[in-house]
């Protein structure tokens, strides 16, 4: 018993990363209706240059404020630069530039922090403060999704820029009509899905070690959470998220080991997908014939 | 009369291109025989992908798992049961076929990302059940199985790679004419019209759920070929041959090559074959991020793939001609 509620408290730890990282694909998917595939690879980079600045004396938290910052106007960047172009291509060509950012991202930070495994700080304590069943990072790993979450709910429901962002996803030729610069309220979304990405990063770092693969793996599982949980639904997203941590650490602990535990996952969400095709939590498609 | 010259045209460039690509082998080294038939292999994947993403719309992010089944269905064969090379080709095609419609019945119900997903799922997933233990009496676990390459039949004074390129060829070919001939009939006007609008082919009579079903079958069908071709190509099959990457390697093949057109598997053949070597030669320290700007590059310079590029400046070429009166003609 006592190893089950480990197994699912570390698979809720992380969970909580997936669904952080789910929850930056929901913000773009939800503004542009792609599905960000270099998502995982915009984290990485942001993770690293959190790292530079540790490692060059900065103390952890400004470390943190300004890596979340600069991942927000590279985000920024990257809409207004490359994904603005596209804007009107065939879903296919988008996916195809994302896949391009994706191993740009890669290759440019293997070639200026190169391919070695580095150790990522953690901002918490070592020493256990929640029990013995979960460690303190892992608690605070769950404690910081949590909190963005709410952030992120308090900034969409209740500041005028949140509601123009809505507006903006909603229907943006109206939008545009009442006055909102749509432009920029996408730009925006990839701003802050940039900074949520970021967070997710520097979380998991701290678990898996850094290297510029180190979300590969990670996006999977976050784009299958955020499918799981409905595509357009934050809450969704997180639910996703954290239901396939504990899922994929219960399956490699008692039912398949870890060799099949990624196969078995997929598996059982595409089993879900079947009999639910939009989600547990998303919005069914209406048809206009 | 411009409708016949331009098939004249037409057809004389693909004979152009067809001796071009039977002299091919004999004027260049070995090892580019090699690659080309590499690219001959990958073209036969591509158009494959494109009947089913290009053509009927469903997006598949999992062909290297077809590929996979078809490389390790021809390994076997030879390896376990001494069967010869050329009929493990149909043989890996028959396989693909079953487990594409197979594969594409639960797909029904899934469109546009979660499809996507449930492709790269099987994409993904493809290399870890390669190497599960219980397959690996057949499949060779994480080592893979080693084939030897044929030898040109009736003593035919071909070396064996020349040999291998000019069969891949043969069977390329007919994999294109078979595409072309599915695509002008019945069924591949049922395929683009389920691609355009579902409901509406649904109200002309067209049965959805079999349409589908079947292209994903022979979509399948045409991976399973171009893998089984490819392992006898490479001599070697290993589960690590087979990565997510290679999926996404054909995604990008047919985009760049230009969705929904038959001749643009060529040029995505050609551009995941030899971009990345190019891209290796330009940066050492960073190569995947050169591949990531001639992406970038080809995709904003040609948005409808190099076959939509290639189309748009011929029919700009002929326009013009047309609008400067035509060639001058001897009066009567």
């Amino acid at each position: 018993m006592e190893a089950f509620l480990h197994q699912v408290l570390a698979g809720l730890a992380n969970g909580a990363v997936y669904a952080s990282l789910a929850l930056a694909l929901v913000m773009i998917y939800q503004s542009t209706h792609h599905i960000n595939f270099a998502q995982g690879e915009m984290a990485m980079f942001s993770t690293y240059l959190a790292w530079a600045m540790i490692n060059a004396g900065v103390p952890y938290w400004l470390a943190f404020v300004s890596t979340v910052l600069a991942s927000f106007v590279i985000g920024v960047v990257i809409e207004r630069a490359v994904i603005r172009r596209v804007a009107n291509a065939p879903v296919l060509t988008v996916v195809v530039v994302f896949i391009a950012l994706l191993v740009i991202f890669n290759s440019v930070a293997g070639w200026i922090f190169s391919y070695t495994i580095k150790v990522f700080p953690s901002p918490f304590p070592s020493q256990p403060l929640f029990g013995p069943y979960i460690s303190t990072h892992e608690a605070g790993v769950v404690g910081i999704s949590v909190l963005v979450l709410t952030l992120l709910y308090l900034f969409f429901r209740f500041t005028p820029l949140g509601l123009a962002m809505r507006a903006t996803a909603e229907n943006p030729v109206s939008a545009r009509l009442a006055g909102i610069r749509v432009g920029w309220m996408l730009a925006l979304g990839w701003g802050l899905a940039a900074a949520i990405g970021a967070v997710a990063g520097m979380m998991i770092a701290s678990i898996v070690y850094l290297d510029p693969n180190m979300l590969s793996g990670v996006l999977l599982y976050a784009i299958a959470a955020a499918l799981l949980g409905g595509i357009d639904n934050p809450f969704g997203a997180v639910v996703g998220g954290l239901a396939i941590g504990v899922l994929e650490n219960l399956m490699g602990a008692y039912v398949v080991g870890t060799e099949l535990k990624l196969t078995v996952a997929l598996a059982v969400i595409i089993g879900v997908l079947i009999f639910r095709p939009t989600g547990l939590f998303g919005r069914a498609f209406v048809t206009r014939v | 009369m411009r409708g016949m010259e331009a098939d004249r045209a037409r057809w004389i460039l693909i004979a152009v291109v067809v001796v071009a690509a039977c002299a091919l082998p004999f004027v260049v080294s070995s090892y580019r025989v090699f690659q080309f038939n590499l690219v001959l292999v990958y073209s036969i994947v591509l158009i494959g992908l494109n009947l089913l993403t290009g053509f009927n719309g469903q997006i598949s992010l999992g062909h290297g798992a077809f590929y996979a089944i078809g490389a390790y269905v021809a390994a076997i064969l030879m390896h376990h049961a001494g069967v010869p090379y050329w009929a493990t080709v149909p043989a890996a095609g028959l396989t693909c076929f079953v487990a594409g419609c197979l594969f594409g019945l639960p797909a029904l119900r899934l469109h546009g990302h979660y499809l996507a997903l449930a492709t790269f799922a099987l994409g993904v997933a493809m290399p870890q059940i390669l190497k599960y233990q219980g397959l690996e009496h057949w499949t060779g676990g994480v080592q893979g199985i080693v084939i030897s390459k044929p030898k040109p039949p009736l003593g035919l004074p071909l070396t064996q790679d020349q040999w291998l390129y000019l069969f891949t060829l043969a069977i390329a070919l007919l994999m294109f004419w078979i595409a072309w001939n599915l695509l002008r009939g019945r069924i591949g006007r049922a395929m683009v019209a389920i691609r355009d609008h579902p409901i509406a082919a649904e109200a002309m009579g067209i049965n959805v759920a079999a349409v589908k079903t079947l292209t994903f079958g022979v979509s399948a069908l045409y991976a399973g070929v171009g893998g089984a071709l490819g392992a006898v190509v490479v001599q070697f099959v290993a589960p690590d041959s087979f990565v997510a990457l290679l999926s996404i390697s054909f995604l990008i093949g047919i985009v760049i090559g230009g969705l929904a057109s038959i001749s643009g598997a060529i040029y995505g053949a050609l551009f995941i074959q030899f971009v990345p070597n190019i891209a290796d030669q330009i940066s050492r320290a960073a190569p995947w991020a050169v591949y990531g700007l001639f992406l970038l590059a080809f995709v904003f310079l040609m948005p409808t793939g190099v076959a939509g590029f290639l189309r748009l400046a011929w029919a700009r070429l002929t326009a013009r001609r047309a609008a400067a009166g035509g060639p001058i003609r001897e009066p009567r």
